[in-house]
Protein backbone atom coordinates (compact mmCIF):
# COMPACT_ATOMS: atom_id res chain seq x y z
CA UNK A 1 0.00 0.00 0.00
CA UNK A 2 1.25 3.33 -0.88
CA UNK A 3 -1.11 6.15 -0.03
CA UNK A 4 -2.34 9.59 -1.66
CA UNK A 5 -1.49 12.69 0.19
CA UNK A 6 -4.11 14.80 -0.57
CA UNK A 7 -4.08 18.43 1.38
CA UNK A 8 -6.92 20.47 1.21
CA UNK A 9 -6.65 24.10 1.77
CA UNK A 10 -8.23 27.28 1.03
CA UNK A 11 -6.41 30.55 1.84
CA UNK A 12 -10.11 32.48 3.40
CA UNK A 13 -11.15 30.75 6.89
CA UNK A 14 -14.94 29.47 7.17
CA UNK A 15 -15.20 28.44 3.37
CA UNK A 16 -15.73 24.78 4.52
CA UNK A 17 -12.24 23.10 4.49
CA UNK A 18 -12.75 21.02 7.20
CA UNK A 19 -16.08 20.14 6.45
CA UNK A 20 -14.83 19.00 3.19
CA UNK A 21 -11.80 16.51 4.64
CA UNK A 22 -14.07 15.21 7.16
CA UNK A 23 -16.72 14.31 4.26
CA UNK A 24 -13.96 12.77 1.76
CA UNK A 25 -12.39 10.79 4.08
CA UNK A 26 -15.65 9.36 5.15
CA UNK A 27 -16.83 8.89 1.46
CA UNK A 28 -13.48 7.18 0.55
CA UNK A 29 -13.53 5.01 3.86
CA UNK A 30 -17.40 4.52 2.61
CA UNK A 31 -16.15 3.13 -0.75
CA UNK A 32 -13.46 0.44 0.92
CA UNK A 33 -11.22 2.50 1.05
CA UNK A 34 -8.38 2.80 4.17
CA UNK A 35 -7.84 6.45 4.69
CA UNK A 36 -6.09 8.38 7.53
CA UNK A 37 -6.94 12.20 7.82
CA UNK A 38 -4.56 14.66 9.72
CA UNK A 39 -5.75 17.61 11.80
CA UNK A 40 -3.07 20.03 10.47
CA UNK A 41 -4.64 23.31 12.19
CA UNK A 42 -2.52 23.20 15.52
CA UNK A 43 -3.92 25.21 18.39
CA UNK A 44 -6.91 25.59 16.38
CA UNK A 45 -8.27 21.78 16.46
CA UNK A 46 -11.20 21.36 14.96
CA UNK A 47 -11.65 18.11 12.48
CA UNK A 48 -12.28 15.88 15.51
CA UNK A 49 -15.40 17.34 16.59
CA UNK A 50 -16.82 17.52 12.86
CA UNK A 51 -16.03 13.85 13.20
CA UNK A 52 -17.74 13.31 16.21
CA UNK A 53 -14.23 11.43 17.75
CA UNK A 54 -13.45 14.71 20.25
CA UNK A 55 -13.95 12.27 23.32
CA UNK A 56 -11.31 9.55 22.00
CA UNK A 57 -8.26 11.61 21.90
CA UNK A 58 -5.26 10.61 23.79
CA UNK A 59 -2.20 11.28 21.51
CA UNK A 60 -1.86 13.96 19.18
CA UNK A 61 0.24 14.76 15.87
CA UNK A 62 2.94 17.11 17.92
CA UNK A 63 3.22 14.06 20.60
CA UNK A 64 4.28 12.11 17.47
CA UNK A 65 6.57 14.09 16.16
CA UNK A 66 7.82 15.20 19.43
CA UNK A 67 8.06 11.16 20.28
CA UNK A 68 5.95 11.01 23.12
CA UNK A 69 3.94 8.13 21.06
CA UNK A 70 4.32 5.86 18.36
CA UNK A 71 2.22 7.10 15.12
CA UNK A 72 -0.19 3.88 15.62
CA UNK A 73 -0.96 5.18 19.00
CA UNK A 74 -2.47 8.55 17.79
CA UNK A 75 -4.58 6.93 15.07
CA UNK A 76 -8.25 7.25 16.62
CA UNK A 77 -10.17 4.90 14.61
CA UNK A 78 -13.71 5.83 14.07
CA UNK A 79 -15.89 3.21 15.23
CA UNK A 80 -18.77 3.82 12.16
CA UNK A 81 -16.48 2.87 9.45
CA UNK A 82 -13.87 -0.02 9.63
CA UNK A 83 -11.19 1.78 7.84
CA UNK A 84 -11.10 5.57 8.55
CA UNK A 85 -8.56 7.17 11.25
CA UNK A 86 -7.83 10.23 12.70
CA UNK A 87 -4.34 12.01 13.89
CA UNK A 88 -5.93 15.39 15.73
CA UNK A 89 -3.74 18.51 16.36
CA UNK A 90 -2.76 19.68 19.70
CA UNK A 91 -4.68 22.30 21.14
CA UNK A 92 -2.36 23.16 23.56
CA UNK A 93 0.34 24.25 21.45
CA UNK A 94 1.20 26.69 18.02
CA UNK A 95 2.38 26.01 14.47
CA UNK A 96 6.24 26.47 15.11
CA UNK A 97 5.79 22.72 16.86
CA UNK A 98 5.51 21.39 14.01
CA UNK A 99 8.22 21.81 10.55
CA UNK A 100 7.32 20.76 6.73
CA UNK A 101 10.11 18.23 6.95
CA UNK A 102 8.61 16.91 10.44
CA UNK A 103 4.78 16.61 8.25
CA UNK A 104 7.05 14.88 5.46
CA UNK A 105 8.85 12.06 8.15
CA UNK A 106 4.88 11.48 9.55
CA UNK A 107 3.57 11.01 6.05
CA UNK A 108 6.16 9.02 4.84
CA UNK A 109 5.67 6.61 7.67
CA UNK A 110 2.15 6.35 7.46
CA UNK A 111 1.87 5.94 3.26
CA UNK A 112 2.84 2.30 3.82
CA UNK A 113 -0.30 1.65 5.99
CA UNK A 114 -3.27 3.45 4.21
CA UNK A 115 -4.47 4.68 0.98
CA UNK A 116 -5.44 8.22 1.61
CA UNK A 117 -4.02 10.46 4.06
CA UNK A 118 -5.81 13.75 4.09
CA UNK A 119 -4.79 16.59 5.69
CA UNK A 120 -6.94 19.30 6.49
CA UNK A 121 -4.94 22.72 6.17
CA UNK A 122 -4.97 25.74 8.47
CA UNK A 123 -6.66 29.10 6.98
CA UNK A 124 -3.90 31.61 6.17
CA UNK A 125 -0.60 31.20 3.74
CA UNK A 126 2.20 31.04 7.10
CA UNK A 127 4.03 28.43 8.64
CA UNK A 128 0.88 25.84 9.20
CA UNK A 129 -0.04 25.97 5.22
CA UNK A 130 3.55 25.29 4.50
CA UNK A 131 3.56 22.13 6.99
CA UNK A 132 0.60 20.87 5.05
CA UNK A 133 1.34 21.04 1.78
CA UNK A 134 4.94 19.39 2.30
CA UNK A 135 4.10 16.30 2.28
CA UNK A 136 1.25 16.71 -0.40
CA UNK A 137 0.81 14.52 -3.48
CA UNK A 138 -2.44 16.27 -5.04
CA UNK A 139 -3.62 19.94 -3.78
CA UNK A 140 -7.29 20.92 -3.50
CA UNK A 141 -8.43 24.84 -2.83
CA UNK A 142 -11.67 25.08 -1.53
CA UNK A 143 -13.48 28.04 -1.80
CA UNK A 144 -16.86 29.81 -1.75
CA UNK A 145 -18.86 31.81 -4.71
CA UNK A 146 -17.94 35.15 -3.00
CA UNK A 147 -15.45 37.50 -3.85
CA UNK A 148 -13.09 37.67 -0.48
CA UNK A 149 -13.11 33.60 -0.71
CA UNK A 150 -12.29 33.41 -4.71
CA UNK A 151 -9.39 36.50 -4.08
CA UNK A 152 -7.83 34.35 -1.45
CA UNK A 153 -7.88 30.84 -3.78
CA UNK A 154 -6.15 32.72 -6.12
CA UNK A 155 -3.55 33.92 -3.93
CA UNK A 156 -3.26 30.17 -2.36
CA UNK A 157 -2.97 28.13 -6.02
CA UNK A 158 -0.12 30.87 -6.56
CA UNK A 159 1.73 29.76 -3.38
CA UNK A 160 1.28 26.11 -4.47
CA UNK A 161 2.37 26.44 -7.94
CA UNK A 162 5.18 28.69 -6.45
CA UNK A 163 6.06 26.08 -4.14
CA UNK A 164 6.03 23.60 -7.54
CA UNK A 165 3.14 21.03 -6.08
CA UNK A 166 0.23 22.33 -8.10
CA UNK A 167 -1.86 22.35 -10.31
CA UNK A 168 -3.81 22.41 -7.66
CA UNK A 169 -7.65 21.25 -8.06
CA UNK A 170 -10.85 23.29 -7.29
CA UNK A 171 -13.98 22.61 -5.13
CA UNK A 172 -16.51 25.56 -5.17
CA UNK A 173 -18.49 25.20 -1.09
CA UNK A 174 -22.03 26.48 -0.60
CA UNK A 175 -23.24 27.15 -4.18
CA UNK A 176 -26.74 28.66 -3.84
CA UNK A 177 -28.45 27.86 -7.02
CA UNK A 178 -31.39 30.00 -6.34
CA UNK A 179 -29.19 33.23 -6.22
CA UNK A 180 -26.81 32.10 -9.00
CA UNK A 181 -30.23 32.24 -11.28
CA UNK A 182 -31.14 35.61 -9.63
CA UNK A 183 -27.66 36.72 -11.17
CA UNK A 184 -26.67 37.35 -7.57
CA UNK A 185 -24.08 35.09 -6.97
CA UNK A 186 -20.94 33.95 -9.23
CA UNK A 187 -21.71 30.28 -10.81
CA UNK A 188 -18.80 27.58 -10.82
CA UNK A 189 -18.02 28.30 -14.65
CA UNK A 190 -17.46 32.43 -13.33
CA UNK A 191 -15.29 31.00 -10.72
CA UNK A 192 -13.82 28.50 -12.77
CA UNK A 193 -12.98 30.91 -15.32
CA UNK A 194 -11.25 33.62 -12.79
CA UNK A 195 -9.51 31.09 -11.13
CA UNK A 196 -8.18 29.06 -14.18
CA UNK A 197 -7.37 25.55 -12.41
CA UNK A 198 -9.30 22.22 -12.99
CA UNK A 199 -12.62 21.72 -11.27
CA UNK A 200 -12.93 18.79 -8.90
CA UNK A 201 -16.44 19.23 -7.13
CA UNK A 202 -19.01 21.47 -6.74
CA UNK A 203 -20.85 21.22 -3.12
CA UNK A 204 -24.27 22.94 -2.78
CA UNK A 205 -25.37 25.05 0.07
CA UNK A 206 -27.33 22.43 2.16
CA UNK A 207 -28.64 22.69 5.82
CA UNK A 208 -28.14 19.33 5.91
CA UNK A 209 -24.18 20.33 6.29
CA UNK A 210 -24.96 22.00 9.24
CA UNK A 211 -27.11 19.37 10.80
CA UNK A 212 -24.76 16.86 10.64
CA UNK A 213 -21.87 19.01 11.48
CA UNK A 214 -24.07 19.77 15.31
CA UNK A 215 -23.86 16.04 15.45
CA UNK A 216 -20.51 14.87 14.36
CA UNK A 217 -22.00 12.54 11.71
CA UNK A 218 -20.55 13.92 8.48
CA UNK A 219 -23.02 14.65 5.55
CA UNK A 220 -21.30 12.17 3.10
CA UNK A 221 -22.56 9.58 5.57
CA UNK A 222 -26.14 10.86 4.01
CA UNK A 223 -25.61 9.47 0.66
CA UNK A 224 -29.42 10.74 -0.08
CA UNK A 225 -28.47 14.58 0.94
CA UNK A 226 -27.28 16.16 -2.41
CA UNK A 227 -24.03 17.42 -0.17
CA UNK A 228 -23.71 14.34 1.00
CA UNK A 229 -23.75 13.21 -2.80
CA UNK A 230 -21.29 15.54 -4.32
CA UNK A 231 -18.51 14.83 -1.40
CA UNK A 232 -18.89 11.24 -2.54
CA UNK A 233 -18.59 12.15 -6.54
CA UNK A 234 -15.31 14.25 -5.32
CA UNK A 235 -13.95 11.14 -3.94
CA UNK A 236 -14.55 9.07 -6.74
CA UNK A 237 -12.85 11.77 -9.61
CA UNK A 238 -9.81 11.74 -6.56
CA UNK A 239 -9.78 7.47 -7.17
CA UNK A 240 -10.06 8.18 -11.28
CA UNK A 241 -13.49 7.76 -11.68
CA UNK A 242 -15.13 9.84 -14.38
CA UNK A 243 -18.51 11.22 -12.35
CA UNK A 244 -20.76 13.78 -14.08
CA UNK A 245 -21.67 16.46 -11.69
CA UNK A 246 -24.46 17.19 -10.16
CA UNK A 247 -27.28 19.05 -11.70
CA UNK A 248 -28.62 21.45 -8.63
CA UNK A 249 -30.79 22.86 -10.24
CA UNK A 250 -33.73 24.47 -8.19
CA UNK A 251 -37.74 24.35 -9.74
CA UNK A 252 -38.40 26.90 -11.82
CA UNK A 253 -41.07 29.07 -11.82
CA UNK A 254 -42.64 29.98 -14.55
CA UNK A 255 -41.54 33.33 -14.55
CA UNK A 256 -37.88 32.73 -14.55
CA UNK A 257 -38.43 30.00 -17.36
CA UNK A 258 -39.65 33.01 -19.34
CA UNK A 259 -37.65 35.36 -18.88
CA UNK A 260 -34.32 34.38 -17.77
CA UNK A 261 -31.88 34.25 -20.08
CA UNK A 262 -28.97 32.76 -20.44
CA UNK B 1 -42.50 40.80 -8.31
CA UNK B 2 -40.69 44.62 -8.37
CA UNK B 3 -37.52 42.56 -8.56
CA UNK B 4 -38.03 40.84 -11.28
CA UNK B 5 -39.48 43.76 -13.30
CA UNK B 6 -36.31 45.53 -12.12
CA UNK B 7 -33.63 42.75 -13.55
CA UNK B 8 -36.32 42.17 -16.86
CA UNK B 9 -36.23 45.75 -17.45
CA UNK B 10 -32.48 45.96 -16.89
CA UNK B 11 -32.62 48.47 -14.48
CA UNK B 12 -30.57 47.15 -11.83
CA UNK B 13 -27.29 45.05 -12.91
CA UNK B 14 -27.07 41.48 -11.43
CA UNK B 15 -24.58 41.69 -8.43
CA UNK B 16 -22.88 38.36 -9.47
CA UNK B 17 -21.72 40.49 -12.94
CA UNK B 18 -20.00 43.32 -10.35
CA UNK B 19 -18.31 40.47 -8.47
CA UNK B 20 -16.90 38.99 -11.78
CA UNK B 21 -15.99 42.37 -13.06
CA UNK B 22 -14.28 44.18 -9.75
CA UNK B 23 -12.27 39.86 -9.31
CA UNK B 24 -10.96 40.03 -12.64
CA UNK B 25 -9.24 43.43 -11.68
CA UNK B 26 -7.96 42.89 -8.37
CA UNK B 27 -6.85 39.38 -9.25
CA UNK B 28 -4.83 41.24 -12.55
CA UNK B 29 -3.07 43.47 -9.58
CA UNK B 30 -2.93 40.41 -7.43
CA UNK B 31 -1.34 38.16 -9.37
CA UNK B 32 1.31 41.11 -10.87
CA UNK B 33 2.06 42.76 -8.11
CA UNK B 34 1.13 45.92 -10.26
CA UNK B 35 -0.80 48.47 -8.50
CA UNK B 36 -3.48 50.28 -11.03
CA UNK B 37 -0.84 53.45 -10.61
CA UNK B 38 2.17 51.90 -11.08
CA UNK B 39 0.73 49.91 -14.65
CA UNK B 40 -0.65 53.48 -15.23
CA UNK B 41 2.79 54.83 -15.18
CA UNK B 42 4.54 51.82 -16.55
CA UNK B 43 2.33 52.51 -19.69
CA UNK B 44 3.12 56.27 -20.16
CA UNK B 45 7.05 55.49 -20.01
CA UNK B 46 6.48 52.96 -22.75
CA UNK B 47 5.12 55.36 -24.77
CA UNK B 48 7.42 57.91 -23.85
CA UNK B 49 9.83 55.50 -25.15
CA UNK B 50 8.33 54.55 -28.30
CA UNK B 51 7.49 58.06 -29.17
CA UNK B 52 11.68 58.72 -29.07
CA UNK B 53 12.17 56.45 -31.95
CA UNK B 54 8.52 56.79 -34.19
CA UNK B 55 5.42 58.81 -34.11
CA UNK B 56 2.57 57.44 -32.35
CA UNK B 57 -1.56 58.12 -32.54
CA UNK B 58 -1.61 58.27 -28.65
CA UNK B 59 -5.38 58.36 -28.80
CA UNK B 60 -5.26 55.16 -30.32
CA UNK B 61 -3.28 53.32 -27.83
CA UNK B 62 -4.47 50.15 -25.82
CA UNK B 63 -2.24 48.88 -23.43
CA UNK B 64 -4.19 46.04 -21.71
CA UNK B 65 -2.93 43.12 -19.09
CA UNK B 66 -5.29 40.17 -19.97
CA UNK B 67 -5.35 36.58 -18.58
CA UNK B 68 -4.55 33.83 -20.65
CA UNK B 69 -5.33 30.24 -18.23
CA UNK B 70 -3.03 31.29 -15.17
CA UNK B 71 -0.99 33.51 -17.11
CA UNK B 72 -0.72 36.94 -17.54
CA UNK B 73 -0.20 38.63 -20.74
CA UNK B 74 0.26 42.38 -21.43
CA UNK B 75 -0.87 43.57 -24.87
CA UNK B 76 0.14 46.62 -25.98
CA UNK B 77 -1.70 47.77 -29.48
CA UNK B 78 -0.22 51.20 -30.77
CA UNK B 79 -0.96 52.37 -34.31
CA UNK B 80 1.94 54.47 -35.42
CA UNK B 81 1.12 57.65 -37.58
CA UNK B 82 1.94 57.13 -41.40
CA UNK B 83 3.88 60.31 -43.15
CA UNK B 84 0.75 61.22 -44.78
CA UNK B 85 -1.24 61.98 -41.35
CA UNK B 86 1.90 63.49 -40.13
CA UNK B 87 1.28 65.64 -42.61
CA UNK B 88 4.75 65.55 -44.23
CA UNK B 89 4.27 63.42 -47.65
Amino acid sequence: MSATVVTITSGKGGVGKTTTTANLAVALAAAGDKVCCIDGDIGLRNLDVVLGLENRIVYDLVDIIEGRCRLRQAMIRDKRLEELYLIPAAQTRDKSAVSPSDMVKLCDELRSEVDWILIDSPAGIERGFRNTIAPADTILVVTNPEVSAVRDADRIIGLVEAEEKGPAKLIINRVNQALIKRGDMLSADDVVELLAIKLIGVIPDDDNVIISTNRGQPVAFETKSKAGQAFTNIAMRLKGQEVPFLDMDVKDDLFSRLFHTN
Amino acid sequence: MAEWMKQISGNKKQSAYDAKERLKLVLIHDRTELTPDELEKMKNELLEVISRHVEIDVNAVHITMKQEGREQRLTADIPLLTSRKRGIG
